[in-house]
């Protein structure tokens, strides 16, 4: 289940993005214009996003939140995601290693256009907050009422 | 029509399972020591208490965690921070370290691990067996 998401085997779109990024290792970013939106490999927290034909899912890896501090909007497809991490680290102590982020985030993420932002669910499960956004059906009819 | 085999729809005990330690992801640690012990906290988003996997002997901690969530059939991948599907890291313990008695716990992704300190200085019970 978890390979699809990792596994990039056999996409003709992805062998020409993991060529982009051994050029951009090469010969530095410049060779392919980046999305005006795209932040550097690295940002916290870490997502993955995956699409099937009824939602658009964004993964968040951010463990140790508390569900009230998550701030999660959507205007058109773009998605953000705001919260704060703080970490209660005891006095007196000595320190060895601090590689935890702790503080506040925000990520926003450019969903494909065609998502209904009135239809977001979101779940907070072992660390991992999933938003998922459905897909607008195209095909189906639409009342319209008038006001 | 081409036929193609969708790895998405593979049951997940079909996936191979690698163990070696370059597909794996190294957790974030933070490791502070008080008087009484050392306190390790570990990110681990996405492992839940049946996947994770500690093991301590004498002079090393290993700390490994398959990461695991939902996902709905056939999902194609946009993007990818996390393509690891497991975590693991060890460390290298000193023996003044009480690795029989660490407490674990794991919520919301983070594991927190207190490895005592021997109680040297404790006085020993001595039992004197009767007969």
């Amino acid at each position: 289940m978890f390979g699809s998401l990792t596994n990039f085997e056999g996409s003709l779109f992805d062998d020409l993005r993991r060529m982009q990024h051994e050029m951009e290792e090469m010969y530095g970013p410049r060779v392919w214009p980046a999305g005006i939106r795209s932040v550097v490999r690295g940002t916290y927290p870490p997502i993955n996003v995956g699409a099937t034909s009824e939602s658009v899912d964004v993964f968040f890896f951010a463990a140790g939140l508390d569900p009230k501090t998550l701030n999660i909007s959507i205007q058109q497809n773009l998605l953000t995601v705001a919260s704060e991490r703080k970490e209660e680290i005891p006095e007196n102590v000595e320190h060895y290693r601090s590689e935890r982020f702790s503080g506040a985030f925000r990520r926003v993420i450019s969903l494909p256009e065609d998502v209904d932002p009135e239809k977001v669910g979101a779940q907070y499960v072992d660390g991992v907050l999933r938003v998922s956004i459905q897909r607008r059906e195209a095909s189906k009819p639409r009342q319209i009422q008038v006001g | 029509m081409i036929e193609k085999t969708d790895v998405t729809t593979r049951a997940p005990e079909q996936v191979p399972q690698t163990r070696d330690s370059t597909n794996a992801l190294r957790p974030p640690v933070n490791v502070f020591e008080d008087a009484e012990g050392i306190t390790l906290e570990a990110d681990m988003p996405g492992v839940s208490k049946d996947r994770l996997h500690l093991q301590a002997d004498r002079d090393s901690l290993l700390i490994e965690g398959d990461i695991h969530f939902d996902m709905p059939e056939g999902m194609e991948a946009l993007h990818a921070d996390i393509r690891a599907t497991r975590y693991s890291r060890s460390f290298a313990l000193s023996r003044e370290l009480d690795t029989e008695n660490i407490d674990a716990s794991l919520k919301d992704g983070v594991l927190r691990l207190r490895i005592p300190k021997r109680a040297e200085v404790r006085p020993r019970k001595i039992e004197v067996r009767v007969g």
